[in-house]
């Protein structure tokens, strides 16, 4: 009796707990959707003009009619493309020179002057070049988002690989660890809180280096869909095109912030878990 | 089996015998251009002895421990000690990223490492915290979880810099009791560094009070244990011992 009675208390309680844990996952979109709402109300009285900015429903009209014409998806394919390959380069070349320069001073002295240098230029500026030097095929888009996904990932390792606390690696030297031991136990499970923060960053900067880049000269994706819009007067087509490079940004953002969540056990978690 | 390593002179340690016993000799040290941290520093602890290294702030207690656990190279003297050391740190330097049982077996091959962790982790009481997160521990668990990862190795020669310093008072006696039964357990022999002279005296076979890098004091405990701070001669050693660190009317 007791035994049910207390069974039940314990899923009314957990089922208490559901219902928080939905309305706190909820609440934070509540004022996004109130402002979509206050914005159809504006644009149906004829407050604000279609030409002007198109009512939410219109532009829910005009994504499924890029959808169902297949324009969006294929434009999304190539934008989608090109970031990934160019973030991948960022990722590969990034963590390789982070680690070199991380772990010695050697390769700090090489390396990590040089990339301070490029850091301060600013890399939307080198869109003109990258064009002259590489064409005005696929490899000037990669490449300049690889230039801005690699900063904010070499930095953020280099910066992680060298903060590791000197007592860890004496009590590793103690331990009879070797050099090698020490990078893969100690050093980079260490240092990835900082990498996944870079990545993070590196992602946000990738999607505006896409949109430049797709911007100055593209056949295809997101960007070239935005600006021949622009040459047809269709506000709606490159709303449409901010409203997607809006939902890249804040998936990829999700992706990171999950397998941190996941890679990073032992800190989220670190006072509530077992 | 335990290989022992003696310093020539700015040398890697080389073998040469085959005890649990360390042997210093005119080991000195000192960092640019000042005083000696270490002086002509002599010592023998044979194989099994409990000593307890005593001495104010800059007495070279450290200096002297880094040399022994070998982070630290022998300049001037000669050090041997077994190849088989371990250390326990004052605060547990266990890696966050590690379950517990992980961070007992660091570093060590086999495929049987949990299984080698599990009985260290029995043996210090913490069979319940195997798979838990280290940020996740009290002090005092952390500090077992230190020690377990030291005795996992089969030290011969077990330092422990200061490891009950940070825990509040009753936890500090259950571990001192705990390591003082492993130490009888695992036969090694064992430096403990301290601030606290009853800590001293509880636990070990002679206590060291050392001074402007050379030993002022060596004073050995025959009390019986376990030791009662009541005890005459216990209190009379106290004293020895404070009026030797500079503290009087104690």
């Amino acid at each position: 009796m007791s035994e049910s009675g207390s069974r039940s208390r314990s899923v009314q309680k957990l089922r208490g707990r559901q219902l928080s844990f939905v309305w706190k996952e909820s609440r934070r979109f509540l004022s996004p959707v109130l402002l979509v709402l206050f914005w159809q109300i504006a644009s149906a009285g004829g407050f604000v003009s279609a030409r002007i900015l198109p009512s939410p429903a219109q532009l829910a009209h005009t994504a499924w009619g890029l959808i169902k014409d297949g324009s969006l998806p294929t434009n999304l394919l190539v934008s989608l493309e090109r970031a990934s390959i160019g973030f991948g380069l960022a990722l590969g070349i990034g963590v390789i020179l982070a680690l070199i320069s991380g772990l010695s001073r050697l390769g700090e002295d090489i390396i990590d002057a040089p990339l301070q240098i490029l850091r301060t230029l600013p890399a939307l500026a080198l869109a003109p070049l990258f064009i002259l030097w590489f064409g005005i095929g696929e490899e000037p888009k990669i490449l300049l988002v690889t230039l801005g996904a690699l900063f904010p990932i070499y930095l953020n390792l280099h910066k992680g690989i060298r903060s590791i606390d000197p007592k860890f690696l004496e009590m590793s030297r103690t331990l009879g660890l070797s050099r090698s031991q020490i990078i893969r136990e100690v050093v980079l499970p260490g240092a990835l809180p900082d990498l996944l923060l870079g990545v993070r960053y590196a992602l946000g900067v990738a999607w505006l280096m896409l949109v430049v880049a797709e911007q100055v000269n593209a056949e295809s994706g997101i960007g070239h869909m935005m600006m021949d819009a622009e040459d047809f007067l269709r506000t709606d087509i490159i709303l449409v095109g901010l409203i997607v490079y809006g939902l890249l940004g804040l998936i990829s953002d999700w992706v990171v912030r999950t397998g941190e969540r996941w890679l990073l056990a032992w800190q989220v978690d670190g006072g509530k878990r077992v | 089996m335990n290989t022992f390593f003696s310093e020539p002179e700015n040398g890697e340690p080389r073998a040469v015998d085959t005890t649990r016993s360390v042997h210093v000799s005119g080991l000195t040290r000192r960092f640019g251009d000042g005083p000696a941290v270490l002086d002509h520093l002599s010592l023998d602890i044979p194989s099994g002895q409990f000593v307890a290294l005593l001495g104010r702030s800059g007495s070279g207690k450290s200096t002297l421990l880094r040399t022994l656990s070998g982070l630290d190279s022998v300049e001037y003297g000669e050090v041997a000690r077994p190849k088989a050391v371990s250390v326990v740190f004052q605060e547990s330097r266990l890696l966050p990223w590690k379950r517990v049982w992980q961070n007992v077996v660091l570093g060590q091959k086999g495929p049987e490492g949990k299984e080698r962790a599990l009985q260290v982790l029995k043996e210090v009481g913490l069979l319940h915290r195997v798979e838990a997160w280290p940020l996740t521990l009290s002090g005092g668990e952390a500090q077992r979880v230190a020690l377990a990862r030291a005795l996992v190795r089969n030290p011969s020669f077990l330092m422990l810099d200061e490891p009950f310093a940070a825990l509040d008072a009753l936890t500090r006696i259950h571990m001192q009791n705990l390591v003082l039964s492993l130490w009888r357990k695992h036969q090694c022999t064992a430096l403990l560094v301290t601030h606290d002279v009853d800590e001293a005296l509880v636990l070990a076979d002679r206590v060291l009070v050392l001074e402007h890098g050379r030993i002022k004091v060596d004073l050995p405990v025959t009390l019986p244990r376990p030791r009662r701070h009541a005890h005459p001669v216990f209190e009379q050693l106290r004293s020895e011992l404070l009026h030797a660190l500079g503290v009087q009317n104690a």
